[in-house]
C-alpha cells in the first residue's frame, strides 16, 4: 500500500493556490461559490468543468486537475464573468493564468482545448515571423497541424472570390524589434511559447 | 482632429472593408488619421493566452511608436484596441514593468497618449457634427446595433457599459437609423474559437442572429473584425448545420455612416460581404 503524506500534499496545494493568487492578482478567497460566472459563461455548455469549478478547485489548490482541464482553453476570454461576479474576481485573468501556466508547464492542452492550443501557436509563430498576422499562413500551418486539413476551406474560398485572402504575408521593417520580444519572453520564461 | 492610426492584422484581409471604411469616412468628417509606422501584430487572444510579457510588450511596441506621433491612438479593430488599452493600462500603473518592456521594443512609452476607440474618435465629434453632414438618411434601416465583449470588458478597457452600451446606436441614430432593443448586444461570438472550435461559434451566433431576427432589425450592425466575421462568413454555416435559413446582412458601422454621407458604395466595399447587402441598401 502506498502512503500518502497529508502534510506535505495540503502545503503544496497551498503554494499552488498563493502561486495563482500572485501572478492573477486575484483574491481567489473572496470566491463564495455563488456560480454568477457560470450562469453568464456563454460557453459553459462546452466546458468540462465550470467556470466556479475552476475557481474552487484553485482555492484548494488543486494543481493537477485544474491544469488539466478543458475549460482553461475553450474560455473566449469575454469577461462576462469578470463583469459580473460579485466578489469582483477577475475570473477571466484567473482562467487566462491558468492557461498560461498549463503551457508553461509543459501540460497537453486536452479534448476541445487541444486545437485552441495549436491554433495559438500558429499565429504566434506567423507573428514571430513576420511582425504580423498572416491570416492565410496561420490557417495554413493550424491545418496541418491539427490535421483538419480542409477547415475553413469554404470560408477560404470566400475570401478569395470578395478579395479579402491575401496570399502572400506582409513583413514589417523594423523585424528585428519583434525578434527582441519573442527572444526575451523565451528567455524570461526559460521555455519555448 | 487628429489621431495616430492602428489598423491591425486583417485590415488587408478578412476586415479591410472596415479599415477602408473607417479611413474614409474619417476623412469627410474632417478627422486625419495618421497611420502608426511599421505597427506590428498586438498579439490579440494567443498572446494574451499564452505569456505575461509577450503580451506586454507586443502592445507596448505599438504604444511606442503611436507615441512617437505625439497622437492619441485610435484602432477600428475591437480586439486591437483591447489589446493597447489592456497594454497602457498595464505599462501605465506599473513602472517597472514598463522599464522593462520599453527595454526589449526599444520604444519607449511613457503613457502620455490615450488610447480611443474609432466609436468614441467619432462621437467626440458630437452627434450633431455628424449629423449635418448627411446627406442620405439611413431611413430604411432598423439595426441590431452588436457590440460583442472587446470594447465593453474588463472594466480597465472598457469604451462602453458592458451589459447596455449605446455608443453604435446613438451613431447610427445621428445617421437617420432606426436601432432596435434587444438582448445580444453583449454576447459573445466565440471569437477565435471559430477556427478551433466551430460548433461552439456556430451556437452562439445562431443565438446572436435569432435574437437581432426577432428584435425586428433588418441588419447587424458591428464594429469587431472578428465578430463581423463570425457572423457575416459563417451564417452560411450555420443555416446549413442548424437548417435555419437566416439572410441577415452584418455591417460595419463605418460602411453605413460612410452611406449617409455619400461615399459611394465601391469604395465602402459594400459587396465584399457574404451576406448579400444589395436587396436592403435599395430599400434605404
Ligand atoms: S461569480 Fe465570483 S464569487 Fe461567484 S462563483 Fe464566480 S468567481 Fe466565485
Ligand atoms: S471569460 Fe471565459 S470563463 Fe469567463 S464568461 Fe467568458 S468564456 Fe466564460
Amino acid at each position: 500500500m502506498s502512503s500518502y503524506n497529508l502534510t506535505e500534499s495540503l502545503r503544496q496545494n497551498g503554494e499552488f493556490k498563493a502561486l495563482v493568487g500572485k501572478l492573477s492578482g486575484q483574491p481567489l478567497s473572496q470566491c463564495y461559490q455563488c456560480g454568477k460566472c457560470t450562469a453568464g459563461c456563454p460557453v459553459s455548455f462546452a466546458m468540462d468543468v465550470a467556470p466556479n469549478k475552476v475557481l474552487r478547485m484553485a482555492q484548494a489548490g488543486l494543481k493537477n486537475e485544474v491544469l488539466r482541464c478543458q475549460s482553461i482553453w475553450i474560455c473566449a476570454s469575454c469577461s462576462t464573468c469578470t463583469a459580473r461576479c460579485p466578489e469582483g474576481v477577475d475570473v477571466a485573468r484567473v482562467m487566462e493564468v491558468l492557461r498560461i501556466m498549463a503551457g508553461k508547464e509543459g501540460i497537453p492542452a486536452p479534448g476541445r482545448g487541444k486545437d485552441v492550443s495549436i491554433f495559438n501557436s500558429a499565429f504566434l509563430r506567423s507573428v514571430r515571423r513576420n511582425g504580423r498576422m498572416f491570416e492565410a499562413g496561420t490557417m495554413a500551418a493550424f491545418n496541418i497541424k491539427s490535421l483538419h486539413l480542409l477547415r475553413e476551406a469554404t470560408t477560404g474560398m470566400h475570401m478569395f472570390i470578395k478579395g479579402k485572402l491575401r496570399l502572400l504575408p506582409e513583413r514589417i521593417k523594423n523585424k528585428k524589434e519583434i525578434d527582441s520580444i519573442f527572444t526575451a519572453a523565451v528567455k524570461e520564461r526559460g521555455g519555448e511559447l | 482632429m487628429r489621431y495616430s492610426y492602428y489598423p491591425g492584422c486583417s485590415y488587408h484581409g478578412s476586415a479591410k472593408e472596415y479599415d477602408t471604411s473607417t479611413r474614409i469616412v474619417c476623412k469627410s468628417l474632417g478627422i486625419e488619421l495618421v497611420e502608426v509606422s511599421d505597427w506590428s501584430c498586438c498579439g490579440a487572444t494567443a498572446g494574451h493566452s499564452t505569456d505575461d510579457l509577450l503580451a506586454a510588450a507586443l502592445s507596448g511596441r505599438n504604444l511606442g511608436l503611436a507615441e512617437e506621433t505625439g497622437l492619441d491612438v485610435t484602432a477600428s479593430c475591437a480586439a486591437c484596441y483591447q489589446r493597447l488599452a489592456h497594454g497602457r493600462h498595464e505599462l501605465t500603473r506599473d513602472p517597472l514593468l514598463r522599464e522593462k518592456v520599453n527595454k526589449i521594443t526599444g520604444r519607449p512609452f511613457t503613457g502620455k497618449i490615450k488610447v480611443k476607440t474609432i466609436l468614441d474618435v467619432l462621437l467626440d465629434l458630437g452627434v450633431d457634427a455628424i449629423s449635418e453632414k448627411v446627406v442620405k438618411p439611413l431611413s430604411g434601416i432598423k439595426a441590431a446595433a452588436y457590440y460583442g465583449c472587446l470594447m465593453v470588458r474588463p472594466a480597465a478597457v472598457q469604451a462602453d457599459d458592458p451589459e447596455n452600451p449605446v455608443k453604435i446606436d446613438r451613431v447610427l441614430q445621428s445617421v437617420g437609423a432606426q436601432t432596435v432593443d434587444w438582448d445580444f448586444k453583449t454576447e459573445c461570438c466565440g471569437a477565435s474559437l471559430a477556427v478551433s472550435n466551430e460548433d461552439v461559434v456556430v451556437r452562439l451566433t445562431y443565438n446572436i442572429i435569432k435574437s437581432a431576427v426577432e428584435a425586428g432589425a433588418n441588419c447587424l450592425v458591428t464594429a469587431c473584425p472578428l465578430c463581423h466575421f463570425n457572423l457575416d462568413i459563417r451564417q452560411g454555416k450555420i443555416n446549413s448545420t442548424l437548417g435555419t435559413d437566416f439572410n441577415l446582412p452584418v455591417f460595419y458601422f463605418t460602411q453605413l455612416v460612410g452611406l449617409a454621407l455619400g461615399i459611394e458604395g465601391g469604395s465602402l466595399n459594400l459587396n465584399s460581404h457574404f451576406v448579400d447587402t444589395s436587396s436592403l441598401l435599395k430599400a434605404i
